[in-house]
């Protein structure tokens, strides 16, 4: 049955061709359930995180260790690759596949840019005398923020892949689909760090 | 064989002039939606640094701008806003709504304070 | 791949590359009567070295380790994955769908389970197992020795995150894929609590694989959640575990109410009654399930506030519960009742069930709570409510489906003895539980001193086992010896639903034709007010299937490598074993997959047959 509608539509570009076939609806709906489970497990760890941030002894703490002028570029870089592939997406759908490529490897630059500034990060603080086993607050930002990183990377190496899979292929039914969950799966990126920056970086300088 | 589509072939034609008309307005909404999210980042920043605000002021303002950041990614960027999305946001709001729970049971309820 | 090189595999090979639902669904059902036949030896032992006071039948070390096994085999490796074979196989068929929406996920998903169940026992054979509970609470179990816990931490992992994509998988399937006429509100009941109960694994899981991860990075990486001399907080594992454990006890008892409430209608003869009312009634046993967590940890001391609100929202459950167990009796009221060896179960379930419910509402008491925590009175209410609920379910089920899966009927007599045998046991073992713990016997001890009362309702208590294991043997007896009853297995019990109005076994494409639903009870309907026979939402015509694959076996293999490299912290295998799992999983995104087509010949020809 699926065939059939993507049948009719051969002459004019389906309004959303990720959910033009019944396979790229379930991957659609498959995804966002997905994302709907990631948010209890983030919600788990930002409650651990808060449960156990005033547990600094004798190392350093949130206020000596956090500057607000990376996290904002940080925040800036994840802002505006969430916008670029929300062009990615514009693009899929008015059938121009090159502009599609082009703003998916935007994406990517920025998401390798966040990581850099992110290891960049992780190494000052590990200096600062801040390890994994410093204390609780150590362990619980190392893991809540290195979870959030894990995803940034592995984020970019799976648009990666699609990008390079898909360099010649032009849009298809097969990699619309592909394509849109993964801009979905960045954009939850973002909405995580949102409330990284503010709950952990704000709120750790600030409250 | 040949009666069924390939999966694998390009898509071929324009969007229709309805669709290409939409994604124009798509255009300006998401545009307008990102300048908008700077702006509100912007300012949870500020008002973090600046000392002339007081932080009980500051902390329930930057919770609330990112609970409005976070609806504007969801509704604008991911299109949560759409027709047909109804489960997703059943689930979407169904997990955020859990996450909370849990978050404020592991801040209140850790036998530090007694409720 | 091309429809006759699909045909033409070997036996091995197909099942360990299947995508097929309904075989995926019987390798669950396989895997999962391994492991409760594991779990039942170890329950065995157990009661065995407390048949007598200060008996040492097995040493204190040994007894925690089993009581630990017997928890977690019981409720993650074995109930869970029977369940979902079930719902794996019936679902679909009575949905009206061809397949599962994630064909391939499907297949991780057990392959994800079976993996981890093995990885977590093969502990048993390289110095012992975990030992600190199937709660497994810190500091206990951050602090245990050996290996044992590491074993707990990634086998349950691995295993948890098979369990979370299956029920994606099933939101999905149940969502996108019924068959046209069939509204959310015209499904089976079954089909609609497997629908609720995976809408709780889909946000509890997420849970338990945070606190497994915070154990995990604890015991292995030097983490300090846990370790109050550096900060850290004991009862964030608690609440972790809980927000999961809590919601879990559900997402296994659900169903179990879903399969009664296929059984009892059938089997009376009536349209199930308060159809609507069940369903909103599940919902609301599915939202409370998520508000109650903490009344595991009344003594915890969360303070008086606390404890108050979470005994209230407990208490509050007994509400739709009591409506379902209303609505299974008026089913029965003025039914024409066959008592069947399905039906037997589901009549044994609501009594049963209800003792375990009654002391849910004692336990939910927090003033009470106090004296019942960690003894055996919480023993015999959850037990009550699983094997009451649970198990008798999945018995139910197994007789009232068997023909469907295997083709062939079990036998009705063994099967009578086999539920009379084991739901005396069941009771014997459990109702004197009751009384242990109130008179003071704690839980998860591994003996008790003599001459204070304790000695003769423990003795009773596992002489009640024995039976259970004994009718549990009749019940594998009897698969052994019905394999000839072949005659009417497509619709033995004049069923209403559709997943009857296919052939025993079922065809590989379940539906010839999409089926269209005019009602509640489907084929009921047609049987009354039609022809007898479902109308047909399609021409005949090609049937497209997906391609089977040995990937999800690969992807779970690598992680069971990469498994032993992280507890035995050896590099080399944690980047093989990764490397094989990212390798997979690369391979399946680069490579186009489009499946095969059944041609409309082939086809035709079975149906000629059937």
């Amino acid at each position: 049955m699926a065939e059939n509608e993507a049948m009719e539509q051969q002459q004019t570009l389906p309004p959303n061709p990720e959910k033009a076939t019944l396979e790229g609806r379930n991957k659609y709906l498959g995804f966002w359930f997905f994302l709907g489970g990631e948010t209890v497990l983030f919600g788990s760890l930002f409650g651990t995180y808060l449960g156990l941030r005033s547990g600094v002894l004798d190392g350093p703490g949130p206020a000596d260790l956090f500057h607000l002028d990376l996290v904002f570029i940080m925040t800036m870089i994840l802002l505006t690759s969430s916008l670029t592939s929300v062009f990615a997406v514009i693009n899929m759908k008015r059938g121009n596949y090159k502009g599609l490529l082009i703003w998916m490897w935007a994406t990517v630059a920025l998401g390798v840019a966040f990581l850099v500034f992110e290891i960049y990060e992780f190494y000052e603080y590990y200096h600062q005398g801040l390890g994994f086993s410093t204390s609780a607050f150590a362990s619980a930002f190392y893991t809540l923020v290195g979870t959030h990183g894990a995803h940034v990377l592995f984020g970019v190496l799976w648009i990666t892949t699609l990008l390079i899979r898909y360099r010649k292929s032009g849009l298809t039914l097969t990699n619309a689909p592909k394509f849109y969950t993964a801009v979905l799966y960045w954009h939850f990126i973002d909405v995580v760090w949102v409330f990284i920056f503010t709950v952990v970086y704000l709120l750790g300088i600030g409250g | 064989m040949s009666s069924h589509v390939d999966p694998s072939a390009p898509l071929q034609g324009e969007p229709t002039k309805n669709t290409q008309r939409k994604l124009k307005k798509e255009m300006r909404t998401q545009l307008v939606s990102f300048v908008l999210m700077i702006f509100i980042t912007s300012m949870a920043f500020l008002s973090i640094a600046s000392d002339a605000i007081p932080s009980g002021f500051a902390i329930p303002f930057i919770l609330l701008l990112a609970a409005i950041q976070v609806t504007l990614q969801l509704y604008f960027f991911m299109h949560m806003n759409e027709k047909g999305t109804a489960w997703v946001n059943i689930m979407i709001w169904s997990g955020l709504f859990i996450a909370v729970l849990t978050v404020a049971a592991l801040m209140l309820l850790i036998g530090v304070v007694k409720y | 791949m091309s429809y006759e090189k699909a045909q033409s595999k070997n036996v091995i090979w197909d099942w360990l590359t299947t995508v097929d639902h309904k075989k995926i669904g019987i390798m669950y059902l396989a895997g999962g009567a391994f492991f409760f036949a594991l779990g039942g030896l170890e329950a065995i032992l157990m009661r065995i070295q407390l048949m007598f006071p200060e008996f040492s039948f097995v040493q204190a070390q040994t007894f925690n380790e089993l009581l630990t096994m017997h928890g977690t085999t019981m409720i993650f490796l074995a109930a869970m994955p029977l369940l979902f074979g079930f719902m794996n196989f019936i679902i679909p068929l009575q949905i009206g769908a061809r397949d599962v929406a994630f064909p391939f996920l499907n297949a991780l998903g057990f392959w994800l389970f079976l993996f981890g169940g093995l990885l977590l026992n093969v502990s048993w054979f390289v110095g012992g197992a975990p030992d600190a509970g199937w709660t497994a609470y810190v500091p206990l179990s951050s602090e245990s020795p050996g290996h044992g816990l590491d074993y707990y931490v990634l086998g349950l992992q691995v295993g948890g995150l098979g369990t979370l994509i299956g029920g994606i998988n099933f939101l999905v399937t149940i969502i996108n894929m019924r068959a046209p006429g069939m509204s959310m509100m015209r499904m089976p009941l079954f089909t609609w609590s497997s629908f609720v109960a995976s809408m709780l694994i889909l946000f509890a899981f997420p849970a338990l694989t945070i606190g497994l991860l915070l154990l995990m990075l604890e015991r292995l990486f030097g983490g300090t959640f846990f370790a109050v001399d550096f900060g850290g907080n004991v009862i964030i594992w608690q609440h972790l575990f809980w927000i999961f454990g809590h919601p879990e006890v559900y997402i296994l008892i659900l169903p179990a109410f879903g399969i009664f409430s296929e059984i009892l209608p059938t089997f009376a003869k009536k349209r199930l009654f308060g159809y609507s009312a069940m369903v909103f009634a599940t919902l609301i046993i599915g939202f409370l399930g998520f508000m109650v967590w903490a009344h595991h940890m009344f003594t915890v001391g969360m303070g008086p506030v606390a404890n108050a609100i979470f005994a209230v929202a407990t208490m509050a459950i007994a509400v739709p519960t009591g409506i379902k167990i209303f609505n299974w009796l008026l089913t029965l009221w003025g039914g024409r009742i066959q008592f069947t060896t399905a039906n037997l179960f589901a009549l044994g379930f609501i009594p049963s069930f209800v003792m375990g419910g009654v002391t849910g509402v004692m336990l939910a008491t927090s003033a009470a709570n106090y004296q019942f925590h960690d003894t055996y009175f919480v023993v015999a209410h959850f037990h009550y409510v699983i094997i009451g609920g649970v198990v008798l379910g999945l018995f139910g089920g197994a007789f009232y489906w068997w023909p469907k899966m295997f083709g062939y009927r079990l036998n009705e007599t063994l099967g009578k003895w086999f539920f009379w045998l084991f739901l005396t046991g069941f009771h014997l073992t459990f109702f004197v539980q009751h009384f242990l713990g109130l008179m003071g016997m704690q839980r998860r001890v591994a003996s008790y001193l003599g001459g204070q009362g304790l000695e003769s309702m423990n003795f009773i208590s596992t002489m009640g086992a024995f039976l259970m294991t004994i009718a549990f043997i009749l019940f594998l007896i009897n698969i052994f010896v019905s394999t000839n009853n072949k005659e009417n297995a497509a619709d033995p019990w004049d069923g209403r639903t559709l997943e009857w109005t296919t052939p025993s076994p079922v065809p590989e494409y379940n539906f010839a034709q999409t089926p269209l639903v005019r009602d509640l009870d489907a084929y009921w309907y047609e049987k009354y007010e039609g022809d007898g026979k479902m109308k047909a939402a399609e021409p005949l015509g090609d049937i497209h299937m997906p391609n089977g694959t040995i990937l999800p076996v690969l992807i779970s293999l690598g992680l069971i490598i990469a498994s032993f490299g992280f507890i035995y912290m050896v590099i080399p295998l944690i980047i093989a074993g990764l490397g094989v799992t990212f390798g997979s999983m690369f391979v399946r995104s680069i490579k186009e997959d489009h499946g095969y087509h059944i041609p409309v010949e082939e086809i035709k020809r079975d149906k000629e047959e059937g």
